[in-house]
């Protein structure tokens, strides 16, 4: 395996589209998912000498950024948690203390429900965080976001012929991991 | 001769059928993937896999890349702890 290396520099443009649509189809709320990017990154800066090199920058950013996801159910339903146990106890004392007890843990179901969802947008995503760095790039960039081929050649330094060996790569890889489930 | 113009290898069959997956391929390009896909079942499945790869990402429109303006306010704040890092 070859070592990754770190160079916080190109992050914002490398990965912030691909961590934008990781973190929308898991909160589903767009200035939520802007907030919980943008903290990956800066944690990520900060926790930039606990890099290994043993996975890639995106791996390794995605791990955080899905550590924060966790942390935003967890004060999401701690929240609202507290809520539900107050209003109960306005209601009926005995009920508080059965609904008290049903939200004591608040980090389970929600969050669970939210992270672990097998719909078409995480396979998605799932399948193209096993692609090695290069190949997910070049694929998202041509068949997610759409950019012309002549652009990501440019933008990644590649040639044309590069490309499609690269997307040829990329798509026997999706197609494979998709394959099980969604074919 | 007609018949060596119109062959084509499994490599360059594979390729075009990947273009054409992004409407790049040329008219004679699909017409001899057409004909190449008469005689070879590996390249049939590929383009069957291929094809059906590119419409389950078609049909996941949830896809949007992030505002520019949010892109930048990202960077922005980014930058600025990047540079404290730096100093
Ligand atoms: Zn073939």
């Amino acid at each position: 395996m070859s070592d990754h290396k770190i160079n916080p520099n190109n992050w914002i443009d490398l990965y912030s589209d691909y961590l934008f649509n990781y973190s929308i189809s898991r909160v589903n709320d767009h200035a939520i998912a802007q907030d919980l990017i943008s903290e990956t990154f800066l944690a990520g800066l900060k926790s930039m000498k606990n890099f290994k090199g043993e996975a890639s920058e995106r791996t390794w950013l995605i791990s955080i950024l899905k550590r924060k996801i966790i942390d935003h159910y967890r004060k999401k339903n701690s929240k609202k948690g507290k809520a539900e146990v107050r209003m109960a106890y306005n209601s009926s004392e005995n009920e508080g203390d059965w609904l008290e007890e049903r939200v004591a843990d608040p980090f389970d179901k929600t969050a669970e429900d939210n992270i672990e969802n097998t719909e078409l947008g995480f396979a998605i995503n799932n399948c193209l965080e096993k692609l090695p760095e290069k190949q997910a790039k070049v694929f998202e960039m041509k068949t997610i976001l759409n950019y012309e081929t002549e652009t990501i050649c440019n933008e990644l330094d590649i040639t044309a012929s590069n490309l499609w060996v690269i997307i040829h790569r990329a798509r026997t890889a999706m197609a494979g991991c998709l394959e099980k489930n969604w074919f | 001769m007609m018949m060596n113009k119109i062959m084509m290898d499994c490599e360059k069959a594979h390729t075009v059928c990947d273009k054409s997956q992004y409407k790049e391929a040329t008219v004679w390009e699909k017409i001899k993937l057409k004909f190449h896909l008469i005689f070879c079942k590996i390249c049939k499945k590929y383009t069957a896999n291929n094809t059906k790869l590119t419409k389950l990402i078609k049909s996941n429109s949830v896809f949007t890349p992030l505002p520019k303006d949010a892109k930048e306010k990202i960077k922005s704040n980014f930058k600025k702890e990047l540079a404290k890092l730096n100093d």
